[in-house]
């Protein structure tokens, strides 16, 4: 039974009517409004849309960070109540802890779960060694460059091996350089890893570059969200002349040409 | 090709056999350099109080010469009258640090947790951090009596404070961010306390340290120059009035360097604790 619910590892959501609205200079904010939406196991979607629209909001709701005011979100039948250990996030700062190596950061997670030291760190070699890090093991991360520190990041998220990934904006500081070296490994991750993948971000190549769903949210909150379906074969090239009526296209939805 | 040319020369041999002894020299003049302008005006000073004394520049019978001080410190640690009085200040202040770290830290770390109970705790905290101790003194003398307990009990009450709200205030700059992503992956309250809030507090607990290491010094000395017979304090007043100048500062000299030693230790200690944070490790 237990191997059984290991080879049907899942991650599949469902987002139902949701709300939600925060409390602004006496006012209500209405942040999203009636979302549903399905995201299916191993899916890659990822959410664009003007700055604060309710990108983050979304998924911290997702990881069980805030509650929603109405409507619910279920992941593999089961409602979200708070934090769980089939999810792991990633935010836009790589959150790293300055006292622990990359080994010890990177084995964090695991150890909290009450895994013993010695399994937690052989499963955080291999995910460091993932994503190229294996010879920065012992450094701190003050030793480390953005890029470097955003990857243990990833690599701590990984090692815990979730059902979804939930990221926010992981390369939005990073160098337009190491940006897309990132991207490449993100896709190659998750290609590997078989997870549900959803992010945030605010660049549009990286959403067609990574998604097989982008969900936009519109700015202003009267206006329908939109799901477009990115159709090309992976890995995909930048400038392949489908991508890039695919960026034109999305780029229209926000009155940029 | 230029380069080798001129390094094959003799031009370039003699250059080079001068090279070789010029690093050597530039080190040690480098560290002399270090020396001189760290300790310096120090040194400096010493010199002038010395000189100064002995020409009479100074009333050397208010500052003696440094080398009857240095005497004076000499026969007092090896006699040991002085040395006694080493060892009660140091179980004095000991006594009241030890109890006021042990008390105040784990205090601290639970008032930072609990936001209600730091509220509602904090005023009658300002208000007995603002109250001198030393006005206190009197207070504690009536109730403990003028014996060994008011004095470890007053250094206690004015060494507690720094420690106790540095520590509040560690616990409660510690990054949200950090402790929301130990919360992401599952952790328990008292997992991210101990993994996550702890060690992010070290810092700002040893601030409080040093700052409560230099206020218990501080309430020592006064407390052993109002109604004690023993101590180092006690040995600044007693060799006053008996006109014992140079023993005197001989009793200030090993305060000072009670004070240094404190502080390197912590130092120190923090040093260790925090070796993360030591670019030394790269
Ligand atoms: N805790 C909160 N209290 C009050 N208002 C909030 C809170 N969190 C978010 N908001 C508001 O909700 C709106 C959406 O915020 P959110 O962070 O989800 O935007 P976003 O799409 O992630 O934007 P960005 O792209 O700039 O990160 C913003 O107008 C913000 O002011
Ligand atoms: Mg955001």
């Amino acid at each position: 039974m237990t191997v059984l619910n290991d080879d049907i590892r899942r991650g599949e959501v469902m987002i139902r009517d949701l709300s939600k609205s925060f409390a602004l200079k006496g006012q209500r904010l209405t942040v999203l409004r009636n979302l549903s939406l399905d995201i299916a196991p191993g899916e890659s979607l990822m959410i664009v849309g003007p700055s604060g629209c309710g990108k983050t909001t979304l998924l911290r709701i997702l990881a069980g960070l805030d509650v929603p005011d109405s409507g619910e979100v279920r992941i593999d039948g089961a409602p979200v109540l708070g934090v769980g250990t089939d999810r792991a996030v990633i935010f836009q700062e790589p959150r790293l802890l300055p006292w622990l190596t990359v080994l010890g950061n990177v084995a964090f997670g695991l150890e909290v779960r009450g895994v013993p030291r010695t399994q937690a760190c052989e499963r955080a070699r291999r995910y460091i060694r993932l994503v190229g890090l294996a010879e920065f093991e012992d450094a701190f991360p003050r030793q480390l460059s953005g890029g470097m520190a955003q990857r243990v990041g990833i690599a701590r998220a990984l090692t815990v091996q979730p059902e979804i990934l939930l990221l926010d904006e992981p390369l939005g500081a990073l160098d337009a350089m190491t940006k897309i070296t990132m991207q490449e490994e993100l896709a190659r991750i998750w290609r590997e890893e078989e997870v549900t993948m959803v992010m945030v971000t605010h660049d549009l190549e990286e959403a067609i570059y990574l998604a097989d769903r982008v969900l936009v949210l519109p700015g202003d909150k009267g206006a329908q969200v939109a799901l477009v379906d990115i159709d090309l074969p992976r890995p995909r090239n930048r400038n392949e002349a489908r991508f890039v009526k695919y960026r034109q296209n999305l780029m229209a939805r926000f009155g940029l040409h | 090709m230029t380069i080798q040319e001129i390094d094959s020369g003799p031009v370039g041999a003699a250059r080079t056999g001068e090279d070789r002894i010029a690093p050597t020299l530039r080190a040690v003049a480098g560290r002399a350099g270090d020396f001189v302008t760290r300790y310096g005006v120090l040194v400096g000073f010493i010199a002038l109080w010395q000189v100064g004394s002995v020409q009479g520049w100074i009333n050397p019978a208010v500052f003696p010469p440094i080398d009857r001080i240095l005497a004076a410190l000499w026969d007092g640690l090896v006699g040991g009258s002085l040395l006694e009085d080493v060892a009660i200040s140091l179980q004095r202040s000991g006594i009241a640090f030890a109890a006021a770290a042990a008390l105040g830290i784990p205090l601290g770390l639970f008032m930072g947790q609990i936001p209600v109970v730091e509220r509602a705790l904090d005023p009658i905290l300002q208000f007995f951090r603002q109250t001198s101790a030393l006005a206190l003194y009197p207070v504690f003398i009536l109730l403990l009596g003028l014996g060994e307990t008011s004095k470890v009990f007053v250094i206690f009450w004015a060494t507690l404070f720094p420690v106790l709200l540095a520590t509040i205030g560690g616990v409660k700059e510690v990054d949200r961010k950090l402790i929301e992503m130990s919360a992401t992956f599952g952790a328990r309250r008292l997992t991210t306390f101990r993994r996550v809030v702890l060690p992010a507090s070290i810092p700002p607990i040893f601030v409080g340290l040093r700052l409560s290491a230099t206020t218990a010094l501080l309430l020592l000395i006064a407390s052993e120059m109002i109604g004690a017979r023993s101590g180092l304090g006690f040995q600044v007043m007693n060799a006053q009035y008996n006109f014992q100048i140079p023993k005197m500062f001989a009793a200030i000299l090993l305060l000072a360097l009670l004070g240094l030693a404190a502080n390197a230790i912590l130092v120190a200690l923090q040093r260790w604790l925090c070796r993360w944070a030591d670019p030394a490790n790269s």
